[in-house]
């Protein structure tokens, strides 16, 4: 009788379960309140912030906040072999391949989501929007894959297509 | 009666053992006397236990850069049993630990979802709960894909210990999905953490909905600073990078995200210049951790060869064991419980007669999947491929009694 009561309880509120799971937990999120917690941007633009920077300009932030570890010209990984960000390409088949952004990262968004997110190193997430897309096209035209003139934006950015991007098969049972 | 010299007395003693007189056995001095104190508010191992620790692998190339992205691993030929102790799980990180209040922590699960929702560390817990053990590996456990990078003084902590396993606690992944409801095109899953890398890996929605756990708990107590505290997602048989730690926040897609954990990282290089992406679940294996690499046999005799096995993809069925090199094999026993996605220990009698002798182990799951050699997986692979090195382990055990590392 009592849980009938309380089934009847339940059923009476259906109209505002609707605007809740189950077990009525959690708390709504808008998407003011997480803004600077979603920060990822995918292969097709999206997430990505507007903003513009320059090959030129990238240099400079490159210099700066990057080389120390992936060296001058990215290609010499100054602290560590796996931190090298460009050359390589067409190595990968080889017996001494050389992984890097340009030789083997699909995409060019991820780059910049990555930098976004965890560059530079003693200070992630410090970079504005501009420097991003900025040291991001360094990077990529220290790959050879942007002329020293290009600038970079949401538009421009998921449409670069990488050496690589065909490069990767999902494991059979991934999807 | 002339007195004998120490050394001489040990000669004596070894030519002619049980014949000459054994020294009376003293008094322990702890019986003397009042011991330690008993209000010990967090007990640590006996200080003679001291050497028991976590340790990045030996040789170049493996000290964490800059402190603070790297591994330490954990001890496993000095551990027995299944379970990890919490101070020893292995460690992996992007960028160091984070230190995180739990009442400031948040997740957030949005995208693809009905109700976009944020959840407290009180609110998660409110969920019905679950404990579950399951083994952790990272997927760059086992360096042997490079036959020049093997070091033959390399002891299983060096091998295997990337390896871990734990009672983990928390809630099911898919009755906090219920409270979100997700839209019918959400296929993947974006996991991310709380840590300076604010890692992020994409995850398949059929695996979230599984068995996918998000825990709070490691052994009966909070996850450790360097397991995730306050929270981590648990994905069981997965390659450990994908039970993202300092969980803040889960968002739904069509598509994988591409992070650079997918491809830059985590991808496995073929010699055709492709690359196998999306490897997500670790294959059978197994390793003898005793006798393994560095410690020594003592006299001949009785001896149990025992060590662990595993499998992502549910639970190990088989364990054999060579002491010939593989010319001969030998069902081990295996310790009751068996459980899917978790360590199982192996045994097996044997006497050691004093030569030389090369242990191997060979695991088999309930797929049927059978663990291969060094040679057969990087005739497969090729010796690029950096991950998921699942090959069976060769310990040469030297008529010295030394045992060293012989892929």
């Amino acid at each position: 009788m009592r849980y009938d009561l309380m089934l009847a309880g339940l059923l009476l509120a259906a109209p505002a379960a609707a605007q809740q799971g189950p077990l009525g937990l959690g708390t709504p999120a808008s998407p003011a309140e997480i803004a600077d917690w979603d920060i990822d941007a995918s292969p097709d633009g999206a997430g990505l912030p507007p903003g513009r920077g320059s090959v030129a300009e990238g240099a400079v932030i490159y210099a700066a906040r990057c080389a120390a570890c992936h060296g001058p010209r990215g290609t010499e990984g100054a602290i560590a072999p796996a931190l090298r960000l460009a050359g390589g390409i067409g190595s990968l088949a080889t017996p001494r391949p050389v992984v890097t952004v340009g030789s083997y990262w699909p995409y060019a968004t991820t780059l910049f989501d990555y930098t976004r997110r965890a560059m530079p190193f003693d200070a992630p997430q410090s970079l504005t929007p501009d420097q991003l897309y900025a040291v991001t096209a360094h990077v990529l035209h220290l790959n050879g894959l942007l002329p020293a003139d290009a600038v970079l934006d949401a538009e421009s950015l998921p449409r670069i297509r990488m050496p690589n991007r065909d490069g990767f098969r999902p494991v059979r049972g991934a999807e | 009666m002339p007195r004998l010299s120490r050394r001489a007395f040990a000669a004596s003693a070894f030519a002619a053992p049980g014949i000459a007189a054994a020294q009376p056995l003293a008094v322990p001095p702890g019986m003397l006397a009042q011991g330690g104190p008993v209000d010990v508010p967090y007990g640590q191992p006996a200080a003679t236990e001291a050497g028991v620790k976590r340790r990045p692998r030996a040789g170049p190339g493996y000290a964490p850069l800059l402190g603070t992205a790297g591994s330490s691993l954990t001890p496993l030929g000095d551990l027995d049993g299944t379970i990890t102790p919490n101070g020893l799980h292995f460690i992996r990180h992007h960028a160091g630990v984070p230190a995180i209040a739990p009442e400031q922590h948040r997740l957030v699960v949005h995208g693809l979802v009905d109700r976009p929702l944020v959840f407290t560390m009180d609110q998660l817990r409110r969920f019905p709960t679950v404990s579950r053990l399951h083994f952790l590996e990272c997927s760059g456990n086992t360096p042997f894909y490079q036959q020049a990078r093997i070091r033959p003084d390399w002891t299983v902590q060096d091998t295997h210990g990337l390896l871990s396993c734990a009672e983990w606690t928390g809630v099911r992944l898919a009755d906090v999905l219920a409270e979100v409801g997700l839209k019918p095109g959400a296929r993947w899953m974006l996991a991310e953490g709380a840590d300076a890398a604010a890692m992020t890996r994409s995850i398949p929605v059929a695996k979230a909905l599984d068995d996918a756990m998000l825990a709070w708990g490691q052994n009966g107590e909070a996850l450790r600073p360097e397991q995730g505290y306050p929270l981590r997602l648990f994905l069981p048989g997965y390659e450990g990078n994908t039970s993202v730690k300092w969980l803040r926040r889960l968002k739904f897609a069509e598509s994988p995200f591409m992070t650079r954990e997918e491809t830059s990282k985590y991808t496995g290089l073929m010699p055709d210049g492709t690359a196998r992406q999306f490897n997500f679940t670790m294959e059978v294996k197994s390793v003898i951790t005793r006798p393994s690499g560095g410690q020594s046999m003592g006299p001949p005799g009785f001896r149990e060869i025992t060590g662990l096995a595993w499998t992502g993809r549910g639970t190990i069925r088989r364990v054999e064991v060579s002491t010939d090199g593989g010319a001969t094999w030998q069902d081990a026993a295996l310790q009751e419980p068996v459980l899917s996605k978790c360590l199982t220990r192996f045994r097996l009698p044997w006497r050691w007669e004093g030569g030389p002798a090369v242990l191997l182990s060979r695991a088999t799951d309930s797929t049927g999947d059978v663990q291969p050699t060094r040679d057969a997986l990087v005739a497969e692979t090729g010796p690029n491929f950096v991950y998921h090195c699942n090959a069976i382990t060769a310990w040469r055990v030297a008529p010295s009694g030394e045992v060293t590392l012989a892929v």
